[in-house]
């Protein structure tokens, strides 16, 4: 454990009977850094994040937060808050006494309650609403409520567990803009779980690229999308061109392919963005498969003896019919190179 | 179907189910000494005789006490019954749930002669005990199968939410689970109670000198007299039974729980 780490997991390791969801994670995470978890479904984030909440006990590990070990430590007592994919309200209590919840518990006086409470709502800009029921309000603002619920609590860690995805696209920039601001007011530790790179990339100030159980890759959102380590990540964060290199050379259906410019021998392999391929000059040839209209740039599927291809250009060029055979390049100044391939 | 076939057979299926009820309540305000149809005359007198005679009274008590406290024994065990197996994955949990929900598939008269052949002989269980185990063993499915599904409709993050929060396990089941719930279990309760107060079989096996429920007394009582007065309390019963599932469906929307 690093001297700056707030929190920290060492080997933690989480497994149901015989299979590892979570398998010896190791993470620092600083005072107020806001990290994101990513991966598909089924990589072990939600897993790892309910073990810090002290809802799923780890099978082997440590949970240290603030100094103190909690690996043991009951969720009730842990001084975590976290926000629910489905918010998890009571539907029977006002939104006034979903929020004075967990400060009823701990005995609060009356006075300093309604005073929290009060602050709490106004933040997130339901002070309107203290006396409806759950159930009458819309699914963003069901989310404020509960956003308010766990931050009343003074948390030392927030974990939000897919905090953007059930929302439209107008109320996702306006959540994104909270969870910064709470942040940015309270100082307050994050931790959200989500399956959506431009989430992740958007918000987080550290991004962890989970699979299957284990970290592939850990880095800020630059790092991750500039320079991914894998060909996992790089598929994950947009890099639609993924190539393996042996002898180096492009491993292709075709068999192995040489670039016109000498690669590089200790990568594993190379991915291209589809902004990075280039159209219209090259030496390789493919045909027009599909087209689609981005709004901005206009993206284009090859058929190619590489395999598929896909490339985006300015919409502002001249359409290629489909079926049109074009000549395209892999320049090399566009590629990452990845460490690992599958 | 035509209107005309798919009406006569409404007609006929309401003529089944409510015809007998109107006939039961039509004898019941006769002014004649004997049980007839059509009513020879109208009077309230057996309407009014039925609440002097005091054996009715007393087994109304004992049928109350074993509707009203067989139903809420059973929900004792019910509802944690009905919370495990629908939160947990329990070995042999579908095992236990069919074996909770046995005594509806088993037929009355052999739990009646069960439990009487090898509980009341053999360890000389007091009857009206052996009484209140039946109802509550009766009652039982009917509260774990309506309970049961109230839970399935309850998402279990509430309850993490609540323990996140600060609450113990036990704490966030009665401050967040079970008022979420309540319906479900007023719901059972009516239907357990309605269970219990018409139970003929089992307490058939199970009565006793000073120990009968009421419909085993009117059984009873219609065999040495044949006046009105049992087609009156009939009657009231049939109301009675109406204002509650009426009074539960107008607050709880009963029919949505059975």
């Amino acid at each position: 454990m690093s001297d700056r780490a707030f929190l920290s997991l060492e080997n933690l390791t989480l497994s149901y009977g015989s299979s590892i969801a979570v398998d010896k994670f190791n993470l620092d995470i600083r005072k107020g850094e806001l990290v994101a978890f990513l991966g598909p479904s089924g990589c072990g984030k939600t897993t790892t994040m309910r073990s810090i909440a002290g809802l799923l006990a780890p099978t082997s590990g440590r949970i240290t937060l603030d100094g103190t070990d909690i690996t043991r430590v009951s969720a009730n007592k842990r001084n975590v808050g976290l926000v629910f994919q489905s918010y998890a309200l009571f539907p029977h209590l006002t939104v006034f006494e979903n929020v004075a919840f967990g400060l009823r518990l701990k005995r609060m006086p009356a006075a300093d309650i309604e005073a929290r409470v009060t602050a709490g709502l106004k933040s997130v800009g339901l002070s309107a609403f203290s006396g409806r029921k759950p159930a009458e309000l819309s699914g963003g603002q069901q989310q404020r409520v509960a956003l308010a619920r766990s931050m009343v609590m003074e948390p030392k860690v927030l974990l939000l567990d897919e905090p953007l995805s059930n929302l439209d696209a107008r109320l996702r920039v306006e959540m994104r803009a909270e969870l910064q601001r709470v942040q940015k007011e309270t100082g307050v530790t994050m931790i959200f779980v989500t399956h959506d790179q431009a989430e992740a990339l958007s918000l987080a100030d550290r991004i962890v690229v989970m699979r299957e159980g284990l970290i592939e890759q850990i880095g800020t959102p630059e790092e991750i999308y500039n320079n991914p380590v894998s060909s996992f990540v790089a598929d994950f964060v947009g890099f639609e061109n993924v190539f393996a290199l042996s002898d180096g050379k492009l491993a292709t259906p075709a068999g192995a392919v040489a670039l016109h410019e000498t690669l590089p021998r200790n990568a594993a392999g190379f991915a291209w963005r589809p902004a990075g391929v280039a159209l219209d000059t090259g030496p390789f040839k493919g045909r027009v498969k599909s087209v689609s209209f981005t709004g901005n740039l206009r993206e284009y599927l090859l058929d190619t003896p590489l395999g598929p291809i896909t490339a985006e250009v300015s919409a502002a060029l001249p359409v290629h019919e489909l079926g049109t055979e074009l000549s395209f390049d892999l320049p090399l100044k566009a590629a990452a190179p990845l460490q690992r391939f599958a | 179907m035509n209107r005309t076939l798919s009406f006569s057979i409404l007609t006929a299926l309401i003529v089944f189910l409510i015809g007998p009820f109107l006939i039961i309540v039509a004898a019941s305000l006769s002014a004649g000494d004997t049980l007839a149809f059509p009513p020879q005359g109208l009077s309230l007198r057996w309407i009014v005789k039925v609440f002097t005679v005091e054996s009715f009274r007393d087994s109304f008590i004992m049928s109350m006490i074993l509707a009203v406290g067989g139903t809420f024994v059973a929900l004792l065990l019910g509802v944690p019954a009905a919370y495990a197996l629908s939160r947990y994955k329990l070995p042999f949990g579908e095992a236990v749930s069919t074996v909770v929900t046995l005594p509806i598939i088993v037929p009355g008269i052999i739990v009646g002669l069960a439990l009487l052949r090898y509980l009341v002989v053999p360890f000389s269980f007091s009857i009206g005990v052996a009484l209140f185990l039946a109802h509550t063993a009766l009652v039982l499915p009917y509260t774990v199968r309506v309970v049961s599904s109230s839970f399935n409709n309850l998402r279990s993050d509430m309850e993490e939410a609540a323990v996140l929060l600060g609450a113990t396990r036990l704490g966030a089941f009665f401050m967040v689970v079970l008022p979420n719930i309540r319906a479900g279990i007023l719901a059972a309760f009516i239907l357990g109670f309605v269970t219990s107060f018409n139970q003929v079989p089992v307490s058939l096996f199970l009565s006793g000198p000073g120990v009968r429920t009421l419909p085993i007394d009117m059984l009873s009582y219609m065999e040495t007299t044949y006046d009105p007065s049992v087609a009156a309390l009939s009657a009231l019963l049939a109301l009675m039974s109406i204002g509650i599932i009426f009074l539960a469906e107008r607050f709880l929307g009963f029919s949505r729980y059975v």
